[in-house]
């Protein structure tokens, strides 16, 4: 009966309230996040040192596993004592605290530091609600990298694939090399997320936000959503039979270790290639597959404050949304992070080349597209991911059923 | 007067024995109230939210309106509940049957009188004392057919020995029961184990004078007698089919595709993951029913109907 005890537990959490004085303390921070890794720990302490310098006290409360973090956080703000700040992905997820007024905005720190002409467009628009920001972006992650190893391509003769047909083609090849072409962590989120890495760069723009953000049934049908989906399913050849429940850092561990060529994934991945000792465009590389150079997916991680009347919290709230976005600050944690700086127009000249190009690409406001998380509700994204996932691991299913159960997950998922 | 003079004393004893009990169960209702008022609000209340919910549109948070069955619907239209539904009797067969078997004869083998009892009973009886975490991610490594079982055997000089169960769609959900089986089987000995030592031995040396054959006397007499050992057996393995959830997160993540998922892990996924209340409750709420209506002929036959028999 563990799933009762789920479900009463987050009941019970509804009705009861919970009393604390301590929050009442002066320029006390009690933060809720999930950055347990060793390279996310490393990336908070960043925020953490830079507030205890501003005065302030950071009392770190991390939770494993983001659905974990986000589930006790909504709890806490729902019975009354929410914690003075807390993490969200870059999205809808906090959709519903926004409508139910369990969230501040900070409308006023944003107007004053320019938010608006100084973060892409795609993360504006993620945290902004009825014209007011509600979240503090804190950095940008890319989510459809291809790493490359460049010994395997040296040694096999192979350029680094600019389009999706080219990199089936260099596949092909690598795999006569005896090289596994394309490592894949297989459980369904990376499935999913190799899937709209292809979306995007083969079907483009326009065709993920149709698909993702717009639900349209008609450009799901279309001869180049069929087109992709075929590229999609031949890449099934370029995995090694061991994928299937592999994990995504196991995955990147096959292209450190020279045994695989490619890996598609976010730049959260550079920690694993760092952890090695390895350095972007040295022993691995870092490109955007697609026509025309390819587009830059982009999610993130942003900052909520819990409402309310307690001014000494407002006051500590404030002093946090300073420091979070802190041009130093903002360089030193997302150097740590693997992801790029909210703000664009920080000099990101120390970071590594990879994260250089990352803020190049984006500089042109046409190679930013949304995330999935900020187009479409955590429901119809784990809808599409059933039928991806379901897609991808039968070889025998057809396009058409392909798409038939992507139509449907528009129709059904809420 | 008569009457009378015998009444007084009875109505002085009866009013004694009123005090007494009074003072002897006070105590005792007083201690379980509080268990007895967890249950009521906690488990009860709990049911009767989630079957409330489940017939809402909440998301993300409980919202209390009312949109009938169409939860219901999409949950039957839902490939992925059908898949788990699916999951879950082929592991519940297979589990339950496969632990009663493996456990009883663990437990006859055990029953011989072997050297080393105790240290054969302690390595049976240890996957139970590791969690399906644990066991999923050992199973997972073993089956795994690049570094596992496969791979050990090829290296050994069978380049074309192949068990890939774990990575192919059709057999997945297979190896989640061998995992189930190593984990389980030693609890199902060790409780079938008891009950065959409370086997009186004059059955077995009359069963010897008869000159009745020893697998005879296990399945004719002995396993008759086992009977309240394999119920309890059984309902404790029952148990650990409805709430399976660790043991598949740890071992496939619900793959390949969907081949592994079961109703368990769609709620928990659709209730913290997916922000969709409604369509997590109404799973809930099918997984009680499916629970009740499996257990409600057996209570009957064993409370209700005995009960109307006395009377």
């Amino acid at each position: 009966m563990r799933l009762k005890t789920r479900v009463s537990a987050y009941t019970l959490a509804v009705a009861l309230v919970w009393n604390s004085g301590a929050l009442a303390q002066q320029m006390k921070a009690e933060v809720l996040h999930w950055w347990t890794s060793a390279g996310e720990s490393a990336a908070v302490k960043v925020f953490a040192d830079q507030f205890t310098k501003a005065g302030g006290t950071w009392v770190d409360n991390a939770i494993a596993g983001g659905a974990n973090a986000r589930t006790a956080g909504i709890n806490r703000m729902v019975g009354g004592n929410p914690p003075t700040m807390m993490q969200f992905n870059t999205g809808k997820q906090f959709d519903e605290l926004v409508s139910n007024d369990l969230l501040r905005d900070v409308e006023s720190q944003a107007k004053a530091g320019k938010w608006r002409e100084i973060m892409p467009k795609p993360i504006v628009d993620a945290t902004v609600r009825n014209g007011k920001f509600y979240a503090v972006p804190v950095n940008i992650h890319g989510q459809n990298w291809l790493f490359y190893n460049t010994k395997v391509f040296a040694d096999a003769g192979v350029e680094p694939p600019k389009t999706f047909p080219e990199l089936i083609e260099a596949g092909e090849k690598l795999k006569a090399k005896g090289v596994i072409p394309l490592a894949l962590g297989g459980q369904p989120t990376w499935e999913h997320n190799l899937f709209r890495a292809v979306l995007v760069g083969h079907g483009g723009a326009d065709l993920f936000r149709k698909v993702y953000g717009a639900r349209d049934q008609a450009a799901a049908k279309s001869p180049k959503m069929k087109e992709t989906i075929e590229l999609f399913g031949k890449m099934r050849g370029l995995v090694d039979p061991g994928s299937p429940g592999r994990n995504w850092n196991d995955a990147t561990a096959l292209v450190i270790t020279n045994k695989a060529a490619m890996h598609f994934n976010g730049d959260w991945a550079k920690g694993e290639f760092i952890a090695a000792g390895q350095t972007a465009g040295k022993e691995y590389g870092c490109t955007l597959v697609g026509e025309g150079g390819g587009k830059l997916v982009i999610g993130g991680d942003v900052f909520v404050f819990p409402a309310t009347k307690d001014k000494a919290m407002l006051a500590t709230q404030d002093k946090l949304t300073e420091v979070l976005l802190d041009p130093t600050t903002q360089i030193e944690f997302n150097k740590k992070k693997g992801s790029i700086p909210a703000r664009m127009d920080v000099d990101v000249s120390s970071m590594d080349i990879c994260a250089q190009k990352s803020h190049a690409v984006l500089s042109d406001p046409a190679n930013q597209v949304e995330a999935m998380e900020l187009l479409s509700t955590p429901n119809f994204s784990g809808a599409m991911q059933d039928a991806v996932t379901q897609y991808w691991n039968n070889p025998n299913m057809s396009t058409d059923a392909f798409i038939e159960k992507i139509t449907a997950a528009m129709r059904d998922a809420s | 007067m008569d009457t009378v003079s015998i009444q007084i004393p009875s109505a002085r004893a009866a009013s004694t024995q009123g005090r007494r009990l009074l003072r002897t169960r006070l105590p005792v209702a007083l201690a379980l109230l509080p268990t007895a008022l967890v249950v009521l609000v906690v488990y009860i209340g709990c049911m009767v939210w989630t079957v409330r919910l489940s017939f809402t549109s909440s998301t993300l948070l409980p919202k209390l309106d009312w949109v009938g069955l169409t939860q219901y619907s999409r949950l039957f239209m839902n490939d992925r509940f059908v898949t788990s539904a699916e999951n879950i009797v082929i592991f519940g067969v297979l589990f339950i049957a496969g632990c009663l078997i493996l456990g009883f004869l663990l437990a006859v083998f055990i029953d011989q009188n072997v050297r080393a009892e105790g240290a054969f009973r302690t390595v049976f009886l240890y996957p139970y004392a590791m969690s399906f975490v644990v066991t999923g991610v050992a199973w997972q490594w073993f089956l795994n057919p690049g570094l596992g079982l496969q791979k050990v055997v090829r290296d050994l000089g069978f380049p074309n020995f192949t068990f890939d169960w774990i990575v192919s769609q059709d057999m997945a959900i297979y190896t989640i029961v061998i995992a189930g089986l190593w984990h389980g089987s030693g609890l199902t000995m060790a409780i079938l184990l008891a009950g065959l030592r409370g086997v009186d031995e004059d059955l077995w040396k009359a069963a010897k004078v008869d000159g009745v054959p020893t697998w005879r006397v296990y399945t004719s007499i002995v396993l008759p007698l086992l009977r309240p050992m394999i119920v309890t057996a059984t309902v404790l393995l029952a148990t650990s089919v409805v709430k399976l959830y660790d043991l598949v997160v740890a071992m496939t993540m619900g793959g390949p595709g969907i081949a592994t998922e079961v109703p368990a892990k769609f709620v928990m996924d659709h209730l913290f993951e997916r922000n969709n209340i409604a369509l997590g409750t109404a799973a809930a709420t099918i997984m009680l029913i499916c629970v009740v209506s499996i257990l409600a002929p057996w209570v009957y036959a064993r409370y209700v109907r005995p009960q109307g028999r006395h009377a």
